[in-house]
């Protein structure tokens, strides 16, 4: 295995897989992004042949066998359950909007517990209406 | 170098080279379907290239073998990736109708939208 | 006696189940046939598959010509959708068309929309089983000769499936020359048109 082929054919991989990462950051919707992670897992067995070939490293193949086995087992997951979504949902959020998502679901989820709470000690004053600290 | 020699470097220059054009596909067709065209070629004649390649330049039967069951698996198992996906593209409205020549699927899901009794869709 | 028949029909299976595990392992040894045979056959009784039913007569002529075109299918529909995705312009115009497959197995059926599939250019959108009817997604259809030419090329791709692994009442039911008559004249030509 001549180093010029390890070279030229680790940097193709690289620049697929680069690429790959855009079309994943791109989307636009969730079936797109599963297509280009199975294109990744491509690239990945690719590359360790080529590593194992460089290195003469026969364990690898074992590796190969497990992920040409399980590589389709995400994108089958998702495609069962992908659901029509908005065209605004396709997108990863800037971070002012991770933010603001983040405020809302905090708020609520302190809503959620406290009213939870309140609930608990009800159904225990209830339980033992002598004592008088529930807990 | 050997003709083996030669013959697994021409096999891992192709299927790499294969790689990145698919990336490059990928990035640059306009609709998941076609996408999904490009996604297909590393998978099959990419993977059977660089499987060739490798098993040349390890040199062992053993191993041989244990390739061709890697390229039998991703032919067992890619096909039904690929169908899951286009399938629920298709129901979910991802595909682009304005580039469709012809859509003989809409056409029979609308004829059998309008019969009377509708066939079960499984 | 529906027992042995069920028992005998699995055996495929187990042989394959049991060849699986001694590639894997990679050296042909008792122990690891052995083993192999027992997995297989526990793998078959605990966990059952919906039976598939493989009425057919392998033919060996006929699984030639059913690789070797399938690996020219896919060298060319390749190079074909690299040029398109190398190439400036427009993007390529598809089409969705219903093929209407001759023989009802399901089997025959799924082995010709995986390899349909497995050809850059096609993909399988839907497959309806009741009328064995597929339904393909066509990359480019200037370059895979109309739609005529698309549907024609999944039919051919059946034809070949069909003379490798169909019994004869199946390939007289889809309609197809007897395997005989094929060998006689024009052997190549016959099957491959």
């Amino acid at each position: 295995m001549s180093p010029v082929v390890l070279w030229v054919g680790g940097l193709m991989l690289a620049a697929a897989a680069i690429i790959i990462v855009v079309r994943i950051e791109r989307g636009p919707s969730m079936l797109d992004r599963t297509i280009a992670l199975d294109m990744l897992v491509g690239v990945v067995i690719a590359a360790l042949a080529l590593w194992s070939a460089a290195a003469e490293r026969t364990d690898l193949v074992n590796v190969l066998v497990v992920l040409s086995l399980v590589g389709f087992v995400g994108s089958v997951t998702l495609a069962r359950f992908v659901a029509v979504e908005p065209e605004d949902e396709g997108r990863i959020l800037t971070p002012e909007e991770v933010r603001a998502h983040d405020g809302r679901m905090r708020a609520s989820l302190a809503k959620e517990s406290k009213r939870r709470v309140g609930g608990r000690e009800d159904a225990m004053r209830r339980a033992y209406p002598e004592s008088e600290d529930p807990r | 170098m050997s003709v083996l020699d030669w013959f697994a470097s021409i096999c891992f220059f192709l299927g790499c080279a294969l790689n990145l054009i698919a990336a490059i596909g990928a990035l640059r067709f306009p609709d998941l379907l076609s996408r999904m065209h490009a996604a297909t070629k590393p998978q099959v004649l990419g993977l059977m290239l660089v499987m060739a390649g490798l098993a040349a330049s390890l040199g062992s039967s053993q191993l041989t073998w244990k390739l061709t069951i890697v390229v039998l698996f991703q032919f067992m198992t890619a096909p039904v990736s690929a169908h899951m996906v286009g399938r629920s593209g298709y129901r979910t409205g991802k595909v682009r109708e304005d580039l469709l020549v012809i859509d003989e699927l809409t056409e029979d899901l609308d004829r059998a939208k309008s019969t009377p009794i509708p066939p079960s869709s499984s | 006696m529906a027992e042995r028949v069920k028992f005998w029909t699995r055996w495929p299976m187990v042989l394959w189940l049991a060849a699986v595990w001694v590639l894997l392992w990679g050296d042909l040894t008792v122990a690891n046939v052995v083993v192999g045979l027992v997995l297989a056959v526990l793998l078959v009784t605990l966990l059952r598959m919906p039976k598939v039913g493989f009425e057919g007569r392998p033919w060996l002529p006929g699984i030639v010509v059913l690789v070797v075109w399938f690996l020219g299918d896919v060298v060319m529909a390749s190079v074909q959708v690299a040029k398109k995705a190398l190439s400036p312009g427009e993007p390529p115009h598809g089409a969705v068309i219903r093929v209407r497959l001759r023989s009802h197995s399901d089997l025959f059926l799924t082995i010709t929309a995986q390899l349909c599939s497995l050809v850059p250019g096609s993909i399988i959108v839907e497959a309806h089983r009741l009328t064995g009817t597929l339904y393909v997604h066509v990359f480019d259809v200037a370059e895979a000769g109309g739609i005529d030419g698309a549907r024609d090329h999944c039919l051919k791709v059946e034809r070949r499936v069909l003379y490798a692994f169909a019994t004869d009442e199946a390939l007289a039911e889809a309609g197809l020359p007897p395997r005989r008559r094929l060998l006689r004249r024009r052997p190549a030509a016959e099957v491959t048109r």
